[in-house]
């Protein structure tokens, strides 16, 4: 890793300087991921007055148990439903976005600011806009026959959650989309409009490969929001259900945990997001190495 | 834009505006709810159309609350929203100049393994160790304080980082003069770095602002005594009912979206600088 070349000398002041920041990692991060990687080994009976150390065994039961490999299948469900929608929308309104010249920063500003909104304040939202006896959008859909009800329709719920979770992520997107296709050399797509080519071409076969660092970026990006924060849309909506629709990963740690005060089991959860968000960062960060030498 | 064609024009501002009018939709449905009056809403169609009842709805929701959900008033909820975002946000921006500062400007044993201490947080988020990380802060005894709020959300790997690719720009030239004039580590720190910084510190605020206004599971957990409640986890609160007042659940909601929305409506340049290099 570079330094200055000239620097402080001192023993004891770069520790002082560092202290807080390692010490707040310390208690509040690694400890507790030291935990829960410890408590994932242990199993608690029933009156929680005795632990056994069982191994891998939390572990196991989690990939026999029914319940887990349904919330493994609807987060791949809710992660990529809520990323091709809220990508294909942005993509959609950065590239027009990107034609307007006197009105681009208009639009930009009101494209934006749902970032703003708490995903708790999303799904309280999107709830209200879908409530089954009072909102308007199943009102508007019993009109053309569908009746709408996410209380008992999985489906239903999977979509609402998916919509509130889109929504939210829409300016994220926008922005790094409307980056991305500033930074294309307008030349390019002169030289491909003399030659002939239509916008739509030109999108195709000029536009979008050169745009696809920006996509792959947003598509990491993404799938960590939907899986990791996207904690509060649920429980302010569905809260796992109906059935267990919707009980996305990060939503199944919290409830059998807290709710249902399953430690071990719980706690195997965990060291399993671990794994994921590992894995993630490390995508998002090998990639973002070679978008800088791009 | 390279050919001008007056069809694809309209096109494009036509699906714009409809792109624009969905992303603004529920928010409008949410005020126009929040200014009828309390049975309005419950006789089977939503009004489209704003009521007379705003005032009195915000009024009541800022002064009284929703007493059933023993939720406290909005005003209140603000207040505690307000002291958390601020105390996460300036606690992140100062841990996070210092160590940048430590690991930029000093050679020291063991500064490799502190980066990637640090680095490490960023594959921790609160929400997978968020039992053990409750149990240390109820051992710690900070249940139900302002300390338990931010605290443990203020390491950022993030901000350290850009801090330090920032601090990597600032030319050589800087640290020589400031030494031959015989300034210190914390002079030449408060002096020269920390001005020069001004632009990223107040990037990174508006975004940091924004993450501390918004935190709900965090709060939610360890906050039980009304005195804390954030006006986020509140509004979840009064939802939670039999029957949610919904024209004073949309009045919370709108007075909760409100203030991180102007930040960004009034920050936009430094929002995007903030976002996108945070992101970098």
């Amino acid at each position: 890793m570079q330094t200055k070349r000239m620097t402080f000398p001192g023993k004891w002041l770069p520790f002082a300087l560092l202290a807080p920041q390692v010490i707040i990692t310390l208690i509040f991060f690694i400890w507790p991921a030291g935990q829960a990687l410890y408590q994932s080994l242990l199993r608690e009976d029933a009156f929680g007055l005795r632990t056994t150390f069982v191994g891998l065994e939390n572990f196991a039961r989690l990939f026999r148990d029914g319940a887990y490999l349904n919330s493994l299948s609807v987060t791949v469900v809710f992660a990529v439903g809520t990323t091709l929608l809220s990508m294909t929308v942005a993509l959609l309104m950065a590239s027009t976005v990107n034609r307007m010249i006197r009105s681009r920063s208009t639009y930009t500003t009101l494209l934006v600011w749902p970032y703003a909104i708490a995903p708790a304040l999303a799904g309280v939202l999107w709830w209200f806009i879908f409530n089954p006896s009072i909102g308007i959008v199943p009102y508007m859909l019993e009109m053309v026959g569908y009746r709408w009800n996410h209380r008992n329709s999985g489906s239903d719920a999977m979509l609402l959650v998916i919509l509130a979770a889109a929504w939210k992520q829409i300016s994220y997107n926008f922005l790094f989309f409307l980056a991305g296709l500033q930074s294309i050399p307008q030349s390019l797509i002169e030289a491909a409009s003399i030659d002939g080519a239509s916008p739509f071409k030109r999108f195709w076969t000029i536009v979008f490969p050169l745009l696809s660092p920006t996509t792959f970026f947003l598509m990491v990006v993404n799938v960590v929001y939907a899986m990791f924060d996207t904690f509060g849309i649920i429980h302010t909506t569905t809260q796992g259900g109906p059935a267990q629709s919707t009980n996305i990963l990060v939503y199944k740690v919290y409830a059998d945990g807290f709710v249902g005060l399953n430690l071990g089991s719980s706690a195997a959860q965990s060291v399993i997001l671990m794994v994921i968000v590992v894995v993630l960062t490390v995508i998002q960060f090998r990639f973002i190495e070679r978008r800088v030498n791009y | 834009m390279v050919e001008n064609r007056p069809w694809a024009n309209f096109f494009a501002h036509t699906v714009l505006i409809i792109g624009v009018a969905l992303v603004i939709f529920p928010v409008y449905i949410a005020l126009v709810a929040s200014t009828q009056a309390p049975g309005d809403l419950l006789r089977g169609t939503m009004p489209l159309l704003p009521g007379s009842h705003g005032i009195e709805n915000y009024k009541l929701m800022w002064q009284s609350g929703v007493s059933t959900a023993n939720s406290p008033p909005a005003a209140k909820m603000l207040w505690n929203s307000f002291v958390m975002a601020m105390a996460i946000t300036v606690g992140k921006l100062s841990i996070s100049l210092l160590s940048a500062f430590a690991i930029v400007y000093f050679r020291f044993r063991f500064r490799m393994f502190f980066f990637w201490l640090i680095f490490v947080t960023l594959m921790l988020p609160v929400e997978v160790r968020i039992i053990p990380t409750f149990q240390v802060v109820a051992d710690l005894k900070m249940l139900n304080s302002f300390a338990g709020l931010s605290i443990p959300l203020i390491a950022s790997a993030t901000a350290t980082f850009l801090f330090r690719q920032f601090f990597m720009t600032i030319p050589e030239e800087m640290l020589e003069a400031a030494r031959v004039d015989g300034a210190g580590p914390l002079k030449f720190f408060k002096d020269i770095l920390l001005p020069l910084s001004v632009t990223n510190i107040a990037a990174l605020f508006v975004i940091m602002f924004i993450y501390g206004w918004n935190q709900y599971l965090w709060p939610l957990l360890i906050t039980t005594d009304p005195n804390y409640t954030t006006i986020v986890m509140g509004i979840q609160r009064m939802t939670a009912e039999e029957n949610p007042q919904w024209h004073l659940v949309m009045a919370a909601v709108v007075m909760a979206a409100l203030p991180p929305v102007l930040v960004i409506l009034f920050m936009q340049r430094l929002f995007v600088k903030g976002l996108t290099e945070t992101e970098k």
